[in-house]
């Protein structure tokens, strides 16, 4: 059985169709990159993952069951901004899930497991390279970092799905480089499920497994949102070629002047 | 030579700008008073420092005839307990349901309209309903000071809760966070730097009404005394006084500016 099975999933708001009739299989393990025009849904298709938005028909399962209506350790998240707490520390932001999960009332740890929890958020912080800067708050580190940082205090609680929402829009592209790489090694070694929004066509076609295009088939210029976007492209990464990108960026593009 | 909205003093020029105006303000309160004691020496209004000195000498290093206390010193100290009492309380009332309201919808509905209305009573409009129900003691005057700074704290609070990114809210939950967590380890942390500015913001206004309420009905305390001696127009005394009181308002957020600053790096880094 697929993990998540998208069953003619549509969002409307008021006579605003955002997205209509989406199905797809998901499996456990998969890399999904999303990409599209601003406004065509991308943000929208995360949110109703987390169980901030709820679709308006059709079905979001996760393992056969309907998905929570609201966030919670199924799925981790990393947003583009704003993902780590500012008033704790590097350490403190990763030891955060154990600390909450030791202790209903306070949301603290004590003794032994305090000391465990210490060292384990260490250790994580070293795999994505943060070992310079355990005890420095967010505001003291690189956006780069920030984001490192922000892996690290998700996936310390291993979530079954890690959501991704555009992550890295706002990094230098050295810095993104890197940050490509961590989270592929990541995702291989944690062997999670991931969906990663992103504005870059290209970032879509190298990293993970699988690529979705959002984009509106039928688009009426005069109300753009008359009809919603489906999955107009779902490619398997890696065996696509420079034609299929160039098509993808080509109407990707002009269903963004459209709605521009 | 550059546009003067470019130009700025040294350090030296900075402190020297600054303490300008103090110093052009003495000399023309000496000139004043000079002339006006020249014209009558019995002058009350404008004082030689002479009389000053006196004065502060018998308010603050003499003890009182009438009762063998050092007036100064008792004032000082009966004014400072109510302020801050009536400052703690309003803060601890206005955290609490800052708080609440600002993170939970439910008790916004129920109790931002009412807490609204409340702030815009005017505080001094009820002081004479203080009275009535507390009577003339020192809880009447607390209670100024709470009903005076209380809702703007409150309301206060609640905005600066409001504005906890959601993505932190929705982050905790991820992360595991049921909502008494959520407001524990996420809203109180993030409010208390927040709540030290409304503090700082409130205590003007605190001592403006506790002045009232000292004024209208106490046996001791800065204002008090103030109005009292104010039958005599003892301007020598009453200077002194308000030079006081603006020095102890000004150590009170001076330290509570420096104690945020030593408390809450985060959030004096991040702005």
């Amino acid at each position: 059985m697929a993990a998540i099975e998208i069953k003619n999933l549509w969002k409307e708001y008021g006579d605003q169709v955002v997205l209509e009739r989406l199905n797809a299989k998901v499996e456990e393990g998969e890399f999904v990159t999303i990409v599209g025009a601003s406004g065509c849904g991308k943000t929208t298709f995360l949110k109703m993952m987390l169980g901030t938005e709820q679709a308006s028909r059709g079905q979001l399962l996760l393992d056969g069951e309907p998905i929570a209506a609201e966030p919670d350790e199924t799925r981790g998240i990393v947003f583009q901004r704003y993902s780590v707490l500012p008033h704790l520390s590097a350490l403190r932001n990763v030891m955060l899930a154990g600390e909450l999960s030791a202790n209903r009332w306070l949301g603290l740890a004590f003794g032994a497991r305090r000391r465990a929890l210490r060292d384990e958020a260490r250790e994580m912080l070293e795999s994505v390279g943060l070992s310079q800067a355990l005890d420095k708050y967010p505001h003291e580190l690189s956006g780069g970092m920030q984001q490192r940082l922000a892996l690290a205090q998700t996936l310390i609680k291993r979530p079954r799905i890690l959501l991704l929402d555009e992550p890295f829009g706002a990094l230098d592209p050295g810095i993104r480089r890197d940050m490509h790489k961590l989270v592929l090694d990541l995702w291989q070694k944690q062997n999670l499920t991931v969906f990663m929004i992103t504005h870059d066509l290209a970032e879509g076609f190298y990293l993970g497994t699988r690529l979705w295009v959002f984009d509106k088939e039928r688009l009426d210029p005069q109300d753009p949102g008359r009809y919603g976007a489906r999955v107009t492209y779902d490619l398997p990464v890696g065996n696509s070629d420079k034609g299929t990108l160039q098509s993808i960026s080509h109407s990707v593009d002009s269903t963004a002047r459209a709605l521009a | 030579m550059k546009k003067l909205i470019n130009r700025e003093p040294g350090r030296v020029g900075k402190w020297a700008l600054g303490l300008l105006p103090f110093v052009l303000l003495a000399i023309c309160y000496l000139v004043a008073s000079d002339a006006r004691l020249e014209a009558n020496p019995n002058d009350k209004l404008l004082p030689a420092m002479s009389s000053f000195v006196d004065a502060i000498d018998r308010m603050a290093f003499e003890p009182s005839k009438r009762t063998g206390e050092y007036q100064l010193w008792v004032d000082t100290v009966a004014s400072l307990k109510r302020l801050a009492l009536g400052v703690l309380i309003s803060a601890s009332i206005g955290l609490v349901f800052g708080i609440a309201t600002g993170t939970i919808p439910y008790l916004r509905a129920g109790f931002s309209p009412l807490i609204t209305g409340l702030s815009l009573v005017p505080p001094m409009a009820i002081l004479p309903v203080l009275f009535i129900i507390f009577g003339l003691g020192e809880l009447a005057k607390v209670m100024l000071i709470i009903i005076g700074i209380t809702p703007f704290i409150i309301r206060d609070m609640q905005q600066r809760a409001e504005e906890i990114p959601a993505e932190q809210v929705i982050k905790m939950q991820t992360l595991g966070a049921n909502t008494w967590q959520i407001v524990l380890r996420l809203v109180w942390p993030q409010v208390m730097p927040r709540l030290l500015s409304a503090v700082r913001l409130s205590l003007g206004s605190a001592w403006l009404f506790l002045i009232a309420a000292e004024a209208i009905a106490a046996t001791e305390g800065l204002g008090y005394r103030i109005f009292l001696v104010r039958r005599y127009l003892a301007m020598d005394t009453i200077l002194p006084y308000v030079v006081w009181i603006t020095f102890l308002a000004f150590i009170i957020d001076f330290t509570l500016a420096r104690y945020s600053r030593w408390r809450y790096p985060w959030f004096h880094g991040a702005q």
